[in-house]
């Protein structure tokens, strides 16, 4: 179809734009900037906060240029002095009902809400008045809720419930007693909400944040009684620098690594070579059931809130679910008892810190099930950004550090680890190692590009061994739900499911630094930080997970094969059914 | 559904022939749910926790939305209501005749606000917007029942005879 | 699509009760026995409007006799299904022919019921008891004389026979409000005998789509929900929309405080808002219908379940209308209690289960309305002009009102003045007639200080616009709005300032909280208007109030916040001097607003006469006999009952 265009005036600017666009973004096209807060592409554009008013001439009152169509020959103005005066005075209402402890914010210095008080030169609060007040929600191992610092703006609800299909969180009560809750004002930790941290992502200001653990780990580093291992997660090195100014999915492994030992800690590993195990076990797991026609299909487990979500919504389908636990818990696990032993340390003193771009792993390493001997697998889940707060009090200037590499014995990694790190990765990791065993062979045809990209759900099919295996790798809860649905009423034909709670996967994780609106509707944030993996992937000597010598030696010394009893024992966990709603 | 209901009140097996009627009269269809709440509401008394977990699975909408959408109306509430239900109108007729002074009355005697319950559950009071009775105004209704033309010492009678009771 | 619990039951139940409830069974009916053809409504029509002639005709020929009883929402609430069933049960002890007693919708005059009209004289009984009804029988049926004492009685203190020597109804002109009082609402038949269901049998048949939309435009009517948007245009826009299925939408959620006509025309002819429902289907491709009906109208559902029943018996509603290809089914939703779902996408949103906020325009719901469909939505009163216009013809309308503001209003005359109660007047009408005319002015020989029109959303209107003829420019000229069409009278006893925070504390509790300037800002503004009355305000305060008051009406969402600030803006307009009084001199010259007042006695005025005396619930008035009273400062509570019960004016 020809795309259509209408040309319309914007601040004496003529523009032509595609028909169907907003006036937003038409302005954009010509460079003209209209203030945001409640709008966020394609997710919430509702134009409830009024900032992004506009005139339209010859129409009765403000347009919501987030919302309106351009017309033909349509007059805009976007900063009238009445415009000007009704954004200030919007802003000044919600800064009127705001806790401005802006000093000690989790956000402060990325708060889009004090990006507007700058912008608009707000001095003072013209209209004080009552300001709400709620508790803090500190109860969920993974989020904190202080709505006292919400300004309603439902970007987070509108996540949660469309593009999450959860509906964990939504608006309550009306009018000034509005607020983002629960159901019954409950913490998220007794609600379905699953951890994923994507409310996180959307939100505007610090009313939503990860539950910081930062304290804990400078207090064991400071403890000479404990032998501190930081192990990092593969989309952690394609964002920390934006934490420190540099262009999205910049890599920066090297520095990351040099950083993390200046911290202190005693050994810095990679998670890509857990991620190596996990891929070993669950290429043999899938091998076995495709063998044995049971439990088909596998679907991965590396998303802890993926997890979440199965355990509440489809607990009959739990068996589906690959045993192995994801890439962290297997290598905290060996890190704990094949490391402990081999280098001679009381597995008691290690203190097992994982450097995630999720905050779901937060609840993932306090599940019982991720111990092994009274010992939790990992004792502490950092996120990307808290690990880029921990540099930044240490005064360490990372941009300019130089570059080094993990720590040995576990330091070696493949590029089939590496791309772990988003959608579609594990599985295209997953079937490297698979039509090997198969087929015997050490094949040289091992990038799966149908899974690779922006789709929510990827499907394929791809012939292994002279067998055609139906692939699928979702990304994004709402779209879990629809492969589920598939399945559940046997429409699916699929033998390997992969599926990732966030949207684009590990490197759109909850934990990873949080994006303006307006970055995230100007650009495609998943594929700069995807692209920086899959280089690394083409970099990589080695990319298939099996053939890592680190893996090859660790599972000759200690673990004997894949699927033994005691690889079962430290690297596979199982699930449970649980109450959606603790009510 | 789960026929082992806990609920603050007695009667579990009477609430639940209740909801599984609702649930086969009404189709699980989202559009459905103020009109299912009205029920509820009236059959109740109020909307329970419990039943809005049932109603949250019969329906396939998140609690937080139905709890949403439950403290949006007013119409609805969350917590028991007391014995007698007293709302005073303070729609613009009454109030213009004077029916704030009948709320102030009201709350000073029970001592509670409007949308609360008295500790002995005897007593809800509420403020209500016009009931259509504006050639008496102002009025008052108990239990339903409308008193026009209503002063403090009208009120005092009414509060003083259902006490009694 | 929605099934409800069967209920005849609770419907008793409420309606003992007189308590809010519930639902309408709107199973579809199967095609029942009593459907009728066109040939066949048209006997019904002409049998049954010989027989109800006594209704409309003082002089009808007929030996019958005509008991009508209220049964509107207020009359109700005083007895009058009382007075109805102990009517029957006289009427069957004394064995008594040709008398019928009938239960109508509202006479308008809700501040003399409940009321009892015999016709075709045409006597009009007020405030009865169910104890009056035998002596009416003895009196006025069997012995043919009138019962003196409760003959209704005009402001001046005259008997008035006849309903029509009121002066409360000399001015009205009634169309929306035609059948209220004079059909049993609960019988289509009665509906049928005056004209009802021939509009829709004369669309149906005798015009095309255009041809009705285009009468409607001609006509000149506009939504008589508040905004005044020219009906016709609004169909027009819904049927050139493009969608297969669409829907047509009654606003019946009537929610301004002390506006109560849409409910009386639900309760009193309901059978008028399904026809037009009915035609407006017709003109815009819609064969499905939704009304959305506050729950707190237990007795105006219930009546439309009974009409839409009625309607679907006939065959009226349901498939193939009249044997056409035309189908169309209404169903019934309702509210839960939140003002703001009156505003019409606000409304959708609570129709498809969700919490009633409003959605940005555009898209309008001509559109994409309800599920995303183009929706015609228009309000009780709106729909109730249809079908005469049809009927009648657009010049016969067009030629009731003014220039803009064609054919009538109905207006709920409440507040400070003599007869309170619904009036359907033409458009230019002035508020003075309605006022003085009408309404008989103001009470306890109080002065007239300001109207208040539009609800929430309308402003005050002071004694210099008292000759403006109402109409929806000139209101908004003067800072007002004709909204539903609440219009309270204030006397001088009224504190302007307190007035506005009244309507704040309304826009505030009933703010839906989606967009900021409505959730914050109303609540800022009335922040404001309590520290005026409390007496700490200044007079910054003013100007504060009035940027934020500007900049609401301009950045919300809907009409809701939209208007929030007019009662704000409108008295700081027309009052500004008391509002200074309040901010710079600390005074509330009403005495209102008691954190400000001290209520003294004028000496020169007193009588020692002791009412205010006995009235006073805390004894802080001093003096005995015939002494002039003084107040006890440190007692006093600032309650005013001394001062409505003074005679002499005398305190302040």
């Amino acid at each position: 179809m020809k795309e259509e265009f209408v040309t319309l005036t914007i601040d004496g600017e003529v523009i032509k734009a595609k028909k169907g666009s907003t006036i937003l973004e038409a302005a954009k096209q010509a460079e003209i900037d209209i203030p945001t807060l409640c709008f966020l592409k394609d997710i919430n554009e509702v134009g409830d906060c009024r900032m992004c008013i506009v005139e339209v001439e010859g129409k009765r009152g403000f347009a919501t240029s987030c919302i309106q169509k351009v017309e033909e020959g349509m007059i805009v103005h976007t900063n009238t002095p009445s415009i000007l005066e009704a954004r200030r005075v919007v802003l000044d209402l919600i800064l009127s009902n705001h806790t401005k402890d802006c000093l000690t914010c989790v956000r402060s210095g990325n708060c889009e809400l004090q990006e507007l008080a700058i912008k608009l030169n707000v001095r003072n609060i013209e209209f004080p008045g009552e300001i709400a007040n709620h508790k803090i929600d500190d109860l969920s191992p993974s989020i904190v809720r202080d709505f006292n610092k919400c300004i309603l703006c439902r970007r987070c609800v509108a996540t949660c419930k469309n593009v999450q299909k959860i509906g964990a969180i939504d608006c309550i009560n009306r009018g000034f007693e509005s607020s983002i809750s629960t159901v019954g004002n409950k913490s998220l930790n007794d609600v379905n909400c699953t951890n994923c941290g994507q409310c996180i992502q959307s939100c505007p200001t610090g009313a939503l944040h990860e539950k910081e653990t930062i304290d804990d780990v400078w207090n064991k580093l400071k403890n000479p009684d404990f032998y501190v291992v930081v192990q990092t997660a593969p989309a952690v090195r394609v964002a920390l620098g934006e934490e420190f100014g540099m262009k999205i999915g910049t890599n920066v492994t090297g520095k990351m690594i040099t950083a993390l030992k200046r911290l202190g800690f005693n050994k810095v590993f990679d998670t890509n070579t857990g991620a190596d195990f996990t891929i070993v076990e669950e290429a043999n797991e899938l091998i076995e059931r495709l063998k044995e026609n049971t439990h088909l299909p596998m679907i991965t487990s590396c998303s802890p809130g993926w997890v979440k979500y199965i355990e509440m919504n489809y607990p009959e389908l739990l068996p589906h679910l690959s045993t192995c636990k994801s890439p962290h818990q297997m290598f905290g696990a060996l890190i704990k008892t094949y490391f402990a032993k081999k280098e001679g340390i009381d597995p008691k003193k290690i203190y097992v810190v994982s450097v995630m771009p999720c905050i779901a792993k937060k609840f993932e390493r306090q599940r019982d099930e991720m111990k092994n001997n009274d010992l939790y697998d990992v004792d502490n889940v950092i996120t990307t950004r808290e690990l880029a707060r921990m540099i930044k009090q240490a005064n360490i200037e990372f941009e300019n550090l130089e570059e080094t590499t993990f720590d040995n014995p576990m330091g070696e990694a493949t590029g089939a680890g590496a791309i772990f790190g988003t959608t579609g990765g594990v599985m295209e990791a997953a079937l490297r190692t698979a039509q090997d065993i198969l087929t015997g062979k050490s094949l040289q045809n091992i990038e799966f590009k149908q899974v690779r990209g922006k789709d929510g759900i990827k499907k394929a099919t791809v012939n292994i061994d002279g067998k055609d295996i139906n692939i699928v790798a979702a990304s994004g809860l709402a779209n879990a739900q629809k492969i589920l649905e598939e399945i559940k009423k046997g429409k699916a034909n699929y033998q390997f499911v992969e599926i990732m709670a966030c949207p684009g996967g590990c490197v759109m994780g909850g934990g990873q630094p949080i994006k303006t609106s307006k970055t995230r509707s100007r650009i495609d944030i998943r594929k700069l930080r995807a692209n920086s993996l899959y280089s690394i992937d083409e970099k990589s000597k080695i990319r298939k997970s099996h053939e890592n010598p680190i893996i090859k030696k660790i599972y000759q010394e200690y673990l004997e094969k894949p699927g033994s009893n005691k690889a079962h024992k430290l690297l596979h966990t199982h699930y449970m059914e649980r109450e959606k709603y603790n009510i | 559904m789960n026929k082992n209901l806990n609920c603050d009140n007695c009667n579990c097996i009477k609430k639940d022939e209740f909801l599984e009627k609702i649930f086969t009269i009404y189709k699980p269809e989202k559009d459905n749910l103020i009109q299912i709440l009205n029920e509820i509401q009236e059959h109740y008394g109020y909307i329970p926790m419990y039943v809005q977990k049932e109603l949250s699975e019969f329906l396939s909408i998140p609690m937080a939305e139905i709890y949403g959408v439950i403290t949006f109306y007013s119409r609805f509430s969350l917590e028991p209501q007391g014995k007698n239900k007293i709302s005073v109108c303070l729609g613009t007729a009454c109030f213009v005749k004077g029916s704030q002074k009948i709320m102030d009355r009201l709350t000073e005697r029970l001592k509670i606000e409007p949308g609360q319950t008295t500790e002995d559950g005897l007593f809800t009071i509420d403020q209500t917007r016009c009931v259509g009775a504006c050639g008496l105004a102002p009025v008052f209704t108990v239990n339903g029942e409308v008193y026009g033309k209503a002063t403090v010492q009208k009120l005092d009678q009414v509060l003083d005879e259902l006490m009694r009771h | 699509m929605s099934h409800y619990l069967s209920k005849n039951v609770i419907y008793d139940k409420i309606l003992q009760k007189n308590k809010t409830l519930i639902h309408c069974p709107t199973s579809v009916s199967k095609r029942s026995d009593k459907m009728k053809t066109v040939n066949e409504l048209h006997k019904i029509r002409e049998k049954k409007r010989k027989e109800l002639d006594l209704r409309i005709n003082t002089k009808a020929d007929t030996r019958e006799k005509h008991i009508l009883v209220c049964h509107g929402t207020g009359c109700t609430s005083s007895k009058s299904p009382e007075i109805l069933e102990n009517f029957k049960k006289i009427l069957k002890e004394k064995k008594i022919q040709n008398v019928r007693v009938i239960k109508t919708g509202c006479f308008g005059l809700c501040a003399k019921g409940p009321i009892v009209i015999i016709r075709p004289e045409d006597t009009f009984y007020a405030m009865v008891t169910p104890e009056d009804c035998e002596e009416i029988i003895q009196t006025h049926i069997i012995e043919g004389k009138k019962v003196e004492r409760l003959l209704c009685k005009d402001v001046d203190g005259s008997i008035v026979n006849r309903l029509d020597e009121l002066n409360f109804y000399k001015k009205q002109k009634r169309i929306a409000l035609k059948n209220c009082g004079i059909i049993n609402p609960e019988d289509i038949d009665e509906y049928i005998a005056f004209d009802g269901y021939e509009a829709l049998e004369k669309v149906l048949f005798k015009m095309t789509q255009e041809e009705v939309i285009n009468l409607i435009k001609e006509s000149g009517l506009r939504g008589r929900g508040g905004a005044g948007f020219p009906t016709g245009k609004k169909w027009e826009f819904t049927k050139i929309a493009k969608g297969e299925q669409k829907y047509v939408v009654c606003n019946a959620d009537e929610g301004d405080p002390g506006a109560f006509m849409d409910r009386s025309i639900l309760e009193g002819d309901p059978h008028s808002i399904i026809e037009a429902m009915a035609i407006a289907g017709y003109s815009i491709g819609a064969n499905k219908g939704f009304i959305y009906v506050r729950a707190e109208y237990p007795i105006a559902v219930k009546r439309l379940e009974i009409a839409i029943k009625q309607a679907r018996d006939y065959g009226i509603l349901g498939k193939n209308i009249f044997k056409t290809n035309f189908d169309f089914d209404i169903e019934i939703r309702l509210g839960a209690g939140a003002f703001v779902c009156g505003e019409e996408t606000a409304l959708l949103e609570s129709i498809e289960g969700k919490r009633g906020q409003p959605r940005v325009k555009p898209p309008f719901p001509a559109n994409a309305g309800l599920w995303g469909k183009p929706t015609l939505i228009n309000n009780v009163e709106t729909y109730a002009n249809i079908a005469q216009i049809i009927l009648k013809g657009a010049q016969w309308y067009s030629s009731i009102g003014t220039e803009n503001s064609k054919g009538t209003k109905v207006f709920a005359l409440g507040g400070n003045v003599n007869n309170i109660g619904l009036v359907e007047v033409p458009m230019g009408t002035t508020l003075r007639e309605i006022v003085y005319e009408i309404g008989g002015g103001i009470p306890n020989g109080r002065k007239f200080k300001a109207a208040q029109t539009g609800g929430p959303s309308g402003g005050c209107i002071p004694k210099e616009h008292l000759d403006t003829p109402i109409d929806y420019e000139s209101l908004k000229e003067i800072g007002s709005m004709m909204g539903s069409g609440g219009l309270i009278v204030m006397d001088d006893t009224k504190c302007m300032v307190s007035l506005a925070k009244f309507y704040l504390e309304f826009t505030v509790s009933e703010s839906c909280g989606k967009c900021t300037p409505c959730r914050i800002g109303t609540k800022r503004m009335l922040e404001i208007l309590e520290k005026l009355c409390n007496g700490e305000g200044c007079e910054s305060d003013l100007y504060r109030l009035e940027k934020l008051a500007t900049n609401i009406q301009k950045a919300s969402v809907c009409g809701l916040g939209q208007t929030a600030p007019n009662p704000v803006l409108s008295t700081l307009k027309h009052f500004r001097e008391e509002f200074k009084e309040h901010a710079i001199e600390k005074k509330c010259r009403t005495l209102e607003c008691k954190a400000m007042a001290e209520i003294t006695i004028n000496e020169e005025k007193c009588k020692g006469c002791g009412l205010c005396q006995r009235h006073c619930p805390v004894d802080a008035i001093e003096g005995t006999a015939r002494e002039k009273r003084i107040i006890n400062q440190e007692k006093c509570i600032k309650c005013g009952t001394c001062l409505s019960n003074c005679p002499f004016h005398a305190i302040g």
